[in-house]
């Protein structure tokens, strides 16, 4: 697939609108998992900008969101890069076909601390 | 029948390069009633309107039509040309051939025809025209001011220095507004109090100016020169002619837990009380929610203990009722609510203060008597953290998508000011970007990082934590550095962005003064009027008008109070006759004109009317001549057909589509 239209898809399946953003970098103070990632929340929005899509589905910083959406809730424009990271992912997972966890797979794994939300990111993220 | 004669412009190749000028007249000499038609290079300078003035005298003309430029360029000019060689003003009428046809087509062959087409329409129209008077009102030499702070100020004092009485009306027991809440100035840091305060007296001791203090605006009716306003005076229960200022009844007074305006609720104040030392008048307040008296019946100390008899619990608000020619808006700002910023823990900490509340603390008159320390345990802080833009530049409908204009230049003022006072506190400015344009005023911010040294992170703040020790963890990112920073602080200031104050709302309502969807009011052009709203005799000092420091806020009160003794320098006003009419004998009264008129001018009348024999009462609409603007709104608006324009009738809006269709 062409850069271009991987960034296109990325910003269809976000809804997201990069050039929105005031390059504030509130996201990125918000951010629980900031050290752990390589590519940084307030990057991402300027990497679908600059059509460096590659580089956002080899990054690591996929796989260490928590989908907390701290950053989604508090951007101040309304960028919301917590969904660019969302679609990147999406994008990775769509290629390999399916899902690492399985739906039956879920009830042994249920444990009532457990956040729900939590199980919906590990659905789409611990494709690896 | 009229004579008309057709004038044709080039405007240079303005008009010339895409329209066929020869054509256009040409093509419009045989329409009916025209006598005389001619094109001519500049129709407005003064060699075209001494050819329209001969052709009019020459062919004994009874109306013109000049296809040119926008009317709102030459109409004037053409009308007055008109009027010179003796014809009615009103009988000229102007084709737009440049804006509307020339500067848009790139054809030469579509432009001429179009053109030909809107020669015809106006000729259409002058051929129902009728001569109009202009009308006159009067202008009553007086301003009113609403709003006693700095721009409210300034602007009565230009005003009254010109002449003119002005009345200046504070919704609270003082002027001085939030100039007289600032410690220190910038870039200058010089003291607000001590450059404000001698304006305050001036103000108060100038012949021409009249303040009414703890008053609001009520109502207004009228127009521009000929306003009607009530004032509501509210009760002080303290007689201001026999108050001697001697300050103790607040000293005396029991009930002190009333959480005082003017620190921003950091401290208390006593129930009867003046805002601040120096306020204007020196004459206390009592605030019946928190007085013991009104509250419960018994105590009444203030009274007993005041030497001069000046204490009245019987006093009630009085509604004063004066007319002015012009009114100066001046309502001033606020910082916005935070409680949609959980996030900086400002409910949560005594120590996360607003830079305002940090203008009280820093303050000698505040309530740390100008020692820097922490509300919650009175420590001195050893790190303080500035936040920038929080609630401005925000466009996800928590705080204002406008950037508050002052935040940064205070923000370095403040760091400055602690780094000079404090040298051992540590102070860090978290900014998205840092905005000084102005005189002296990036060298102001850069002396603070340079001088200072204080350290400006590019980067926001995610969130402030209060932790159990009592400092506050601050999560913040450096976006040069690449990097998250957490540190501890001890006290953090956040740069709260300005709205106008809510009570403007209610003003521009009352006046018809526009608003935009910020409540900023709306000025009658972004650059050429600025400082007049689009209601006449309406004019925008300060803060209401938009964010603005202390400087532009003055140099804009003034600029307000020349528009205004523009307006009260005149003896009459002319009225625009092309005003609105009701045709009495077609209008049912029902009201609908009234509902849309964005001015006020129509009102109703029972009269007596004799309708083919049938003589019967009948409720119809009246129009004010001076309120209406010639709009428009009713006459589209009227089921029955009864509003007309004068000038603009439908008769003459048919017979101008006919022609463009024929």
């Amino acid at each position: 697939m062409h850069a271009n239209n991987q960034a296109e898809k990325i910003k269809e399946i976000s809804g997201v609108n990069p050039y929105k953003c005031m390059k504030c970098g509130k996201c990125s103070a918000s951010c629980p998992s900031y050290n752990e990632m390589d590519i940084k929340p307030h990057q991402f929005v300027s990497y679908v900008i600059n059509d460096d899509v590659e580089a956002l589905v080899e990054s690591k910083s996929l796989w260490k969101c928590l989908s907390c959406f701290a950053c989604v809730e508090r951007c101040p424009r309304n960028v919301e890069p917590g969904k660019l990271v969302d679609a990147a992912r999406q994008l990775v997972v769509r290629q390999r076909g399916m899902d690492y966890l399985q739906a039956d797979e879920i009830p042994e794994l249920l444990d009532s601390e457990l956040p729900q939300q939590l199980l919906v990111s590990a659905f789409r993220k611990y494709k690896r | 029948m009229q004579r008309i004669g057709v004038f044709v412009c080039h405007c240079g190749s303005n008009i010339a390069g895409t329209v066929d000028v020869k054509r256009v007249v040409e093509a419009i000499r045989t329409e009916p009633g025209v006598i005389h038609a001619e094109d001519y290079p500049y129709m407005c300078s003064e060699a075209g309107q001494q050819l329209i003035a001969k052709a009019i005298e020459e062919h004994k003309l009874t109306g013109i039509v000049v296809c040119s430029c926008s009317p709102r360029m030459h109409e004037a000019t053409f009308r007055k040309a008109a009027a010179n060689a003796g014809i009615n003003s009103f009988m000229v009428e102007i084709a737009n051939i440049r804006e509307h046809c020339s500067w848009i087509h790139k054809d030469v062959e579509e432009g001429t025809e179009k053109a030909v087409i809107l020669a015809r329409a106006a000729i259409a129209k002058l051929n129902l025209d009728t001569p109009l008077q202009p009308g006159e009102s009067r202008v009553v030499k007086r301003a009113l001011v609403i709003g006693g702070g700095i721009a409210g100020i300034q602007s009565a004092l230009d005003i009254a220095d010109a002449g003119y009485e002005v009345d200046i009306v504070e919704k609270t027991p003082s002027i001085g507004g939030r100039m007289s809440q600032l410690d220190k100035t910038f870039p200058t840091l010089d003291c607000s109090a001590c450059i404000l305060t001698p304006k305050m007296v001036e103000a108060a001791a100038h012949e021409k100016i009249n303040i009414y203090t703890y008053s609001e605006v009520e109502k207004v009716s009228g127009f521009v020169g000929d306003f009607k306003v009530d004032i509501r005076k509210k009760a002080r229960y303290v007689d201001s002619t026999k108050c001697t200022g001697c300050g103790l009844c607040q000293e005396k007074c029991p009930s002190k837990k009333a959480p005082s305006e003017f620190n921003r609720g950091l401290n208390t104040r006593s129930a009867i009380y003046t805002p601040f030392a120096q306020a204007i008048p020196n004459v206390p307040v009592i605030d019946t929610e928190n007085c013991l008296k009104f509250k419960t019946g018994k105590c009444g100390i203030c009274q007993k203990i005041c030497a001069a008899g000046a204490v009245d619990y019987e006093q009630q608000d009085e509604i004063i009722t004066r007319e002015y020619g012009a009114i100066v808006v001046a309502t001033g700002f606020d910082t916005i609510k935070l409680d949609k910023y959980d996030e900086y823990a400002y409910s949560q900490s005594k120590d996360v203060v607003t830079s305002l509340e940090l203008e009280r603390i820093m303050n000698a008159a505040g309530p740390t008597k100008g020692h820097l320390e922490r509300l919650s345990d009175g420590k001195a802080p050893k790190n303080i953290v500035f936040i920038q833009c929080v609630g401005s530049r925000c466009s996800d409908g928590r705080g204002k998508s406008y950037c508050s204009k002052i935040c940064c230049m205070y923000t370095a003022k403040h760091a400055m000011l602690i780094r000079d006072k404090y040298p051992d506190t540590n102070v860090t400015v978290f900014y998205i970007d840092v905005r000084t344009p102005g005189k002296n005023f990036d060298e102001f911010y850069r002396r603070a990082v340079e001088d200072y040294h204080v350290n400006y992170v590019k980067g926001q703040v995610g969130k402030v934590m209060p932790q159990p020790d009592g400092s506050l963890l601050v999560q913040g990112v450096d976006l040069i550095d690449n990097k998250q920073i957490k540190m501890n602080a001890d006290m953090v200031v956040l740069a709260t962005a300005i709205e106008p104050d809510p009570s403007v709302r209610n003003i521009a309502t009352m006046l018809t003064a526009s608003i935009d969807t910020n409540n900023f009011l709306t000025e009658s052009h972004a650059k050429l009027r600025p400082v007049e709203s689009p209601t006449a005799g309406v004019f925008l000092s300060g803060v209401c008008q938009g964010p603005k420091d202390i400087p532009e806020t003055v140099a804009q009160a003034g600029a307000a109070a020349v528009k205004a003794i523009g307006l009260l320098a005149k003896d009459k006003l002319t009225t625009n006759p092309c005003t609105a009419q009701a045709d009495i004998l077609l209008c049912n009264g029902c009201s609908t004109c009234a509902n849309v008129c964005p001015y006020g001018a129509i009102s109703y009348e029972n009269i007596q009317i004799n309708d083919h024999g049938i003589r019967e009462e009948r409720r119809v609409a009246v129009v004010n001549n001076a309120l209406c603007q010639g709009c428009g709104a009713c006459t589209v608006a009227c089921p029955s057909g009864a509003m007309d324009l004068q000038g603009f009738s439908n008769r003459q809006i048919l017979a101008e589509v006919d022609a463009i269709c024929r």
